[in-house]
């Protein structure tokens, strides 16, 4: 066993981290049960923030990711696209990443079109887009967004989107909402929006596992909330679901939630997996020793 | 005059933006750069998409191994380009019927949408759901407690690894709420605020100041790097 | 034949076998697409200003709609949607056969997701900016009159500057006069300097330093001295400390400053342990989200969101 274990083949391990993620998806696709949630701290800040805003406010929504992350940012920019709607907050899409209007379409018609038809594009939600430049735009934006903006994301001129009046940088929007991937991302909304005008433009983000330990030392003072990968977005969904789902909530709302099955799973492999690497390795010592 | 402007360039183009941080009447200045950078930004993917073309381009002329695939490259590359910049299969836009360019280039049923939707979301999304498989790879290879930090960096893996999920709810839910402190998912919350905000407060304090010091050095020219050998 | 490979084989034939068998004989099937179609300008006379468009549809919407009305158009399935969905199942067991070993397979998908992403940037870049930021700017006339009708505002005259650095930038492709692309690529250099300059010391540096001098003195609602609040505040502020004191290699780690920089050492192990288990957090869901997929769009295993409620 000692020998197997110190020779093993990664296959073996694919293979069971495989199953480990597999089985769950199919055991909870077909029963529906997911694990019970209590939101954190900082889900809760995302939460409120959103929540204290009234009918009528213009939130900016920006999409920095890619199908890459989409199987953690994927959930959270669902879930702030209905919260946003049952506020009735009127929501401004953009997208630093070159993918992103893909991931705005697909909340778009997944969210809005489906279940909201009564919103109009350009009185209750419209898309700006992409454009290149990484922080450079931010940059822009921060005091003139109309200057790169010129159009909205279908070619209609900016002056010509109803809800477009008033709108002149990202101060004039009561909050903005990133969810990130890397770089562009938080980081660069921190350092180029929300640091040098702190009084006039609050942030919250949804950000990927590998960003959310490095996004800390922001906390509170410059990013009150954070949703920190699928765990965040499965806390986030349950307090949107709760509150806005009804008795018998949709379960395209419940993604995160599903996702936090295979989540655990393989959690418990991956601790398995170093506690046996470490076993063989005193093993080892111990017979080196002896020898 | 082939290195020294571009040093000039170099000089003016960031300091332009640093003024215009600090006097509110230079702003102007400051915007008109940060478009001027975004659109060569949009230029540097053409450039980007030329130089791949002229790579894989002479791995197949030159008959290299592996040349094959170079060709699948080209030809993903080029219908993808094709489609995409001549908007393929996209309908003008309904308040402009007239104009048949008018229509959004990511329309829906469109060629490029098409080969966004079914070759490459699915790919690069592929790409990185393998990482998971590496992850519990190198788990079982490289993670050794062979010393106190080590042990400290294991421990607290664990910790985060079963309070991020409802197993450290469940195994320390008998916890009376006197010591709640001591679940595992306060735990987690606890490593997170403090000892994790504290360490990357100071790793973000040293690469403030590196990037300060490197933006300085290009920016008086005393890093040069960026304009190649100087043989031309 | 190596006994690996029969074995591979058997099961390749086996699992080929099921998957047709499911897709082409069961009553449900499997891995299809339908497709809402909807008529653009019902009202125009002219007849070159009305088109349908096709929207993603769920099977659960066909399946409704041909049980009201078994003639009813539409609704239908899609046939290029469908192609799609095999195509986007094969692509992804392409890179998965990876895990096993290198194959021509996994070697064919990375030469398409190689060329599919330049150009589909390429093509991003071209119609978000290149178009109404760049030639919009120069000749918003011409650009209004095929590409974007919608588009207003004045010549600018002066965006021709940008687009001579770009044409300049453009030559690092030729293989003589190489030189030329310097001046753009010091323009960016140079913008990409300032930015970050004044960004990180603002953000990641004073900002930094303000966060963590605060009171180790915490007082709860009542202006007592709250114990806990203010051992997490000291605690955070000595490890920012120590950790700083690590990264100081100017002065020898020896003696205090030696022991200062190993507690620091400390706070970095936990910092990276915590990086360790959000990294892992992270990458499953990546994983999850294509097996779903696969489950679910293309095998129709699972159902979890009730989209073919109702179908077959």
């Amino acid at each position: 066993m000692y020998e197997f274990l110190k020779n093993l083949d990664k296959r073996w391990i694919f293979l069971l981290m495989f199953l480990a993620v597999a089985v769950p998806i199919y055991y909870i696709g077909k029963t529906g049960k997911t694990f019970p949630e209590v939101p954190t701290v900082l889900s809760e800040n995302v939460f409120n923030e959103i929540e204290n805003l009234h009918e009528g406010d213009p939130v900016l929504l920006s999409f920095d990711f890619d199908p890459a992350s989409e199987g953690e940012l994927g959930p959270m920019a669902t879930a702030f696209t209905l919260h946003c709607c049952k506020k009735k907050l009127k929501m401004y899409y953009m997208a630093l990443w070159p993918v992103g209007p893909q991931m705005i379409d697909n909340v778009i018609q997944k969210v809005i079109r489906s279940d909201f038809p009564d919103m109009v594009y350009g009185r209750d939600y419209c898309n700006l887009g992409f454009k290149p430049g990484n922080e450079g735009v931010i940059k822009v934006i921060v005091t003139d967004l109309r200057e790169l903006y010129t159009t909205d994301d279908a070619g209609t001129a900016i002056d010509a989107v109803p809800m477009m009046k008033g709108i002149h940088s990202v101060r004039d929007f009561d909050l903005v909402i990133n969810v990130s991937a890397g770089y562009p991302g938080t980081k660069e909304w921190v350092q180029y929006a929300v640091t040098p005008y702190p009084d006039q433009i609050r942030l919250v983000a949804g950000c990927t596992g590998v960003q959310a330990p490095l996004l800390y030392p922001y906390i509170p003072e410059q990013l009150p909330g954070l949703l920190g990968a699928i765990k965040g977005a499965a806390e986030y969904e349950k307090l949107v679901v709760d509150k806005y789902g009804g008795p018998h909530p949709d379960p395209k709302y419940l993604e995160a939630l599903r996702r936090m099955g295979p989540q655990l799973v393989a959690h418990l492999l991956i601790i398995l997996f170093i506690v046996i690497a470490n076993l063989i390795y005193f093993t080892e010592r111990r017979r080196e020793v002896h020898s | 005059m082939k290195r020294n402007i571009p040093l000039l360039i170099t000089f003016l183009g960031g300091f332009v933006l640093i003024i215009a941080y600090f006097i509110p009447a230079t702003q102007g200045w400051g915007e008109t750069a940060a478009i001027w950078f975004d659109i060569l930004a949009a230029i540097a993917f053409i450039l980007g998409g030329g130089n791949l073309l002229r790579i894989h381009l002479k791995k197949v002329s030159d008959r290299k191994q592996g040349w094959a695939y170079s060709a699948i490259t080209v030809a993903a590359f080029l219908l993808t380009l094709i489609v995409g910049v001549l908007k393929v299969g996209v309908h003008p836009s309904p308040d402009f019927p007239d104009v048949a360019w008018s229509g959004n280039y990511r329309e829906i049923g469109s060629a490029f949408w098409w080969l966004y939707e079914y070759a490459f979301k699915p790919l690069t999304a592929t790409m990185f759901a393998m990482l998971a498989f590496y992850i519990a790879s190198a788990a079982f290879r490289a993670f050794r407690a062979k010393n106190f930090e080590a042990i400290l960096l294991l421990g607290t893996a664990f910790i985060i690894l079963l309070g991020r999920t409802f197993a450290g709810v469940f195994l320390t839910s008998w916890i009376p709420d006197s010591l709640s402190a001591l679940r595992i998912e306060n735990m987690t919350i606890y490593i997170m605020s403090v000892f994790n905000t504290a360490g990357n407060r100071a790793i973000m304090i040293g690469i403030a100041l590196g990037v300060a010091s490197t933006s300085l050095k290009v920016l008086l020219g005393v890093d040069r790097s960026y304009l190649g050998s100087g043989e031309d | 034949m190596k006994r690996e490979t029969i074995i591979w084989s058997v099961i390749l034939i086996a699992a080929v076998v099921w998957v047709v068998g499911r897709a082409a004989f069961t009553e449900k099937g499997m891995g299809k697409a339908y497709v809402h179609a909807v008529q653009i300008n019902p009202d125009d006379p002219n007849p070159d200003h009305r088109w349908m468009q096709y929207e993603d549809a769920l099977p659960r919407d066909y399946a409704r709609a041909q049980a009201a009305n078994p003639d009813q158009t539409e609704y239908r399935l899609s046939l290029q949607r469908t192609i799609g969905i095999w195509v986007a199942a094969l692509f992804t067991l392409f890179i998965f056969s990876f895990l096993y070993k290198d194959n021509p397979f996994y070697k064919i998908a990375e030469g398409v997701v190689v060329g599919v992403s330049a150009a589909y940037w390429m093509v991003v870049g071209f119609q978000t900016t290149i178009i109404p930021n760049l030639f919009g700017k120069l000749s918003p006339g011409w650009i209004k009159s095929w590409a974007m009708p919608g588009l207003e505002g004045r010549q600018e005259i002066v965006y021709i500057f940008p687009l001579i650095l770009g044409i300049m930038l453009l030559w690092r492709l030729s293989p003589k006069g190489g030189w030329i692309s310097r001046w753009p690529l010091a323009f960016i250099i140079g913008t990409t300097a300032g930015i970050r300059l004044l960004g990180f010391l603002h953000a990641d540096f004073l900002s930094q330093i303000r966060n963590t001098v605060v009171t180790v003195f915490a007082l709860d609602s009542h202006g007592a001295f709250d114990f806990w609040p203010s051992l997490r505040m000291l605690v955070v502020v000595v490890g920012v400390l120590c950790g700083l004191v690590y990264f100081f290699f100017s002065i020898e780690h020896k003696g205090f400053v030696g022991k200062t920089a190993h507690v620091g050492i400390w706070f970095l192990m936990i910092t990276f342990g915590a990086a360790f288990g959000y990294t892992v957090m992270g990458r499953i869901a990546l994983l999850a989200i294509r097996l779903e997929f696969l489950m679910d769009d293309w095998l129709w295993l699972i159902d979890p969101t009730l989209k073919r409620h109702g179908l077959g």
